[in-house]
């Protein structure tokens, strides 16, 4: 509740920590999404890479007592993941959207699998940096209280913008999304380039399950991830592929998903429902705003099989 | 695919014509549509066994318990049976569009908006005959749930946005209405642990078939696949339907309106998602709650896939998934595997189905000599 002295304006502020907070999936998601579709294919199950992540992090946490122990058993489970997907997509005449709904339902459900014993287990969390030391009021300290995670994935926008425009990797990426018969022209194996980049892609994304299960909401249930894997996926497309464009998006939709519990928290508890669906109905509102039947996306990369 | 598989048999033909294909030759595309999902099925299950093992359980019990939970006696078979009704239904969701070359994947939004629908229809007619009441449920599922996914196929067709995700995000859009409305205006002040709405009314339910447990929905999902068999392959509109799926453009210089090809496919595609939430809140629950987001949506995508998009053959597909769940809970009792162990069968299965349509058109045995 509102404590008065700050009123109404614990609605915006705890939607921009919320913005910080929940960001952070959304962001390392589609930063790996944003790799694997610039190699020319889309990996849909990254829902289910999510989850998996957010597992065995926790389980790697609780029981190794390391929390970053378990951020990079979160990400190699992502890369496996990504890899089996990259594997069978790489068999002639498999459609990637099919392979990827498939891992989507076999990542979740071995999730849940493996994840029966950790329901009860509490494992040690990821620690946070405190930013408002300098202010008296909780609620400000609250939102201020910003994960590691939170600030890599910010800076690895960036450096993503900068490697698929400058490094010898990010312009091979970029081949093989574009034309693959160019990059089988220079010699290089296309499936090994989309190997590669689908398994930093589940990497990322497997990190980004950790920060759901060790930072925020921080512990580890079936109704972890309802869907942010997918919408990280969706806001790929409209942030043009553009790893930059991926960080703000992101930050939007954060905030659109801190929303619902922001308001509850002063009291407004009717259309909580509605608010938590906040960002798929962004996600949809902003494809249909930005997408047109007449042109392909610019930006798209041209082997993209959603695009064709 | 079929001519691929059906080339080499051709190329026998022309070059000796005194040697007459064989049975296996002539019929290869065919077998191949029940030998290749076949032997994925088995790889699958394979899997499943070694990954069970693991964890110290003997591979033969599971076989053996998954045979009894789903097939092994007449009340495992009612069991089976009532689970592959909406499965039946749900899975027409993904494989009627697929004939246009569109994956939708959002049919537990259709079956949750289908059942909101109905459930409404049915409160709203209070009062009137069961019949009634039925016949307002039947047209309010298929409405509620047609016009959903028909918003992804007109966003795909008007705006271009991806139809899969689309519908994969109408999903969690229609589970938020379903809990916003089940907690606040049709919520029953009488449901206080579990928000729900107020019954239908026992005399409004459609009941059992006479002699068995297995509810009216069943039959409901077999002639939905049989009209949706003979809508696809016997009639124009299911021609002009392939058509357009097998080449946009041709069909478009022969003068097909793809634009209502895709509508009307997508609102029947949803309307038979939308039935099965129909047939689940007017035969199972009685009432709109979130018990109805129970995934019948989403197995229903690993039906159509491993049905290979074909009505018919989804029929005895959904009963075979439906037989795995309904074993799930034998599992659970007798082998203590945790319940989530079918989700990660299933998403074995749909790995191995996947991953086998590489092998169509290259069984050795069902080529012929070359």
């Amino acid at each position: 509740m509102a404590d008065g002295s700050i009123g109404l304006w614990t609605v915006p502020l705890a939607v921009f920590g919320g913005a910080i907070r929940v960001s952070t999936p959304f962001l390392f998601v589609s930063l790996g999404e944003c790799i694997t579709e610039r190699s020319g294919r889309i990996n849909l199950g990254l829902e289910g890479t999510l989850v998996m992540g957010a597992m065995s992090a926790y389980g790697i946490s609780y029981l190794s007592g390391s929390p970053w122990l378990g951020v990079l058993a979160a990400g190699v489970t992502g890369a496996l993941l990504g890899a089996l997907h990259a594997g069978i997509c790489s068999l002639p005449r498999v459609n990637d959207i099919a392979v990827g709904i498939a891992l989507m339902l076999f990542g979740t459900g071995l999730a849940f699998y493996l994840g029966k014993p950790l329901i009860e287990p509490t494992a040690p969390r990821l620690p946070a940096i405190d930013f408002g030391w300098w202010s008296d009021i909780p609620q400000v300290r609250a939102a201020l209280r910003i994960n590691v995670m939170f600030l890599i994935g910010v800076a690895l926008a960036p450096i993503l913008y900068w490697a698929f425009r400058t490094t010898r990797w990010g312009l091979l990426i970029r081949t093989a999304g574009e034309s693959s018969d160019a990059a089988r022209a220079m010699g290089h194996s296309v499936l090994l380039i989309r190997l590669r980049a689908t398994m930093v892609g589940g990497f990322l994304a497997g990190i980004g399950g950790s920060f759901l299960s060790l930072f925020y909401p921080g512990s580890w249930n079936e109704g972890l991830s309802s869907g942010q894997g997918i919408t990280a996926v969706a806001l790929v497309i409209f942030a043009r592929w553009d790893p930059m464009l991926c960080l703000w998006a992101s930050l939007a939709f954060g905030g659109a998903a801190a929303l619902g519990p922001a308001l509850q928290s002063v009291g407004v508890t009717s259309g909580y429902h509605l608010f938590n669906a906040a960002p798929y109905i962004l996600t949809l509102a902003i494809m249909i705003i930005t997408c047109s039947p007449k042109r392909t996306l610019t930006g798209a990369p041209a082997e993209l099989s959603i695009t064709r | 695919m079929t001519t691929e598989a059906a080339d080499p048999v051709g190329a026998v033909g022309a070059v000796a014509p005194a040697a007459e294909p064989g049975f296996l030759q002539r019929h290869g595309a065919s077998i191949e549509y029940i030998l290749i999902p076949g032997a994925a099925l088995v790889g699958a299950l394979a899997v499943f066994g070694i990954f069970v093992a693991l964890f110290g359980k003997n591979p033969l019990d599971l076989y053996f318990y998954m045979y009894q939970g789903a097939f092994g006696t007449w009340f495992s078979w009612q069991n089976t049976l009532t689970r592959a009704s909406p499965l039946i239904l749900t899975a027409l969701c993904t494989a009627l569009p697929a004939q246009l070359g569109m994956v939708i994947i959002g049919g537990e939004g259709a079956l949750l908006i289908g059942a909101l629908s109905a459930t409404s229809a049915a409160l709203a007619l209070q009062g009137a005959p069961p019949l009634v009441i039925q016949i307002a449920m039947v047209c309010g599922g298929v409405i509620g749930g047609g016009l959903w996914i028909m918003l992804s196929g007109g966003l795909r067709q008007y705006r271009g946005v991806n139809e899969t995700i689309s519908s994969l995000l109408l999903v969690y859009i229609a589970l938020a209405i379903l809990n916003h409305l089940v907690e606040g205006v049709m919520r029953d002040p009488a449901s206080l642990n579990k928000p729900s709405t107020r019954e239908i009314g026992a005399a409004n339910m459609i009941g059992s078939i006479p002699g068995t447990d297995v509810h009216w929905g069943l039959v409901f999902g077999l002639i939905a696949a049989i009209t949706a068999y003979i809508l696809i392959y016997h009639t124009v509109f299911g021609f002009a339907a392939r058509v357009a799926g097998g080449n946009i453009r041709a069909a478009k210089i022969v003068g097909l309106g793809v634009n209502k090809l895709i509508l009307t496919i997508c609102f029947l595609a949803g309307g038979a998602a939308g039935l099965a939430g129909m047939v689940e809140v007017a035969a199972v629950q009685g009432r709109t709650n979130a018990n109805l987001a129970a995934g019948y949506g989403f197995t229903g995508i690993l039906v159509a896939f491993l049905a290979r998009q074909n009505p018919l053959a989804i029929i005895p597909v959904a009963i075979l998934l439906g037989g795995i769940s309904a074993s799930g809970g034998l599992l659970q009792r007798r082998l203590g595997l945790p319940d989530a162990s079918v989700l990660v069968l299933q998403g074995i299965i749909f790995v191995f189905v996947l991953a086998s349509d590489a092998l169509y058109g290259r069984v050795g045995f069902l080529k012929g000599k070359s």
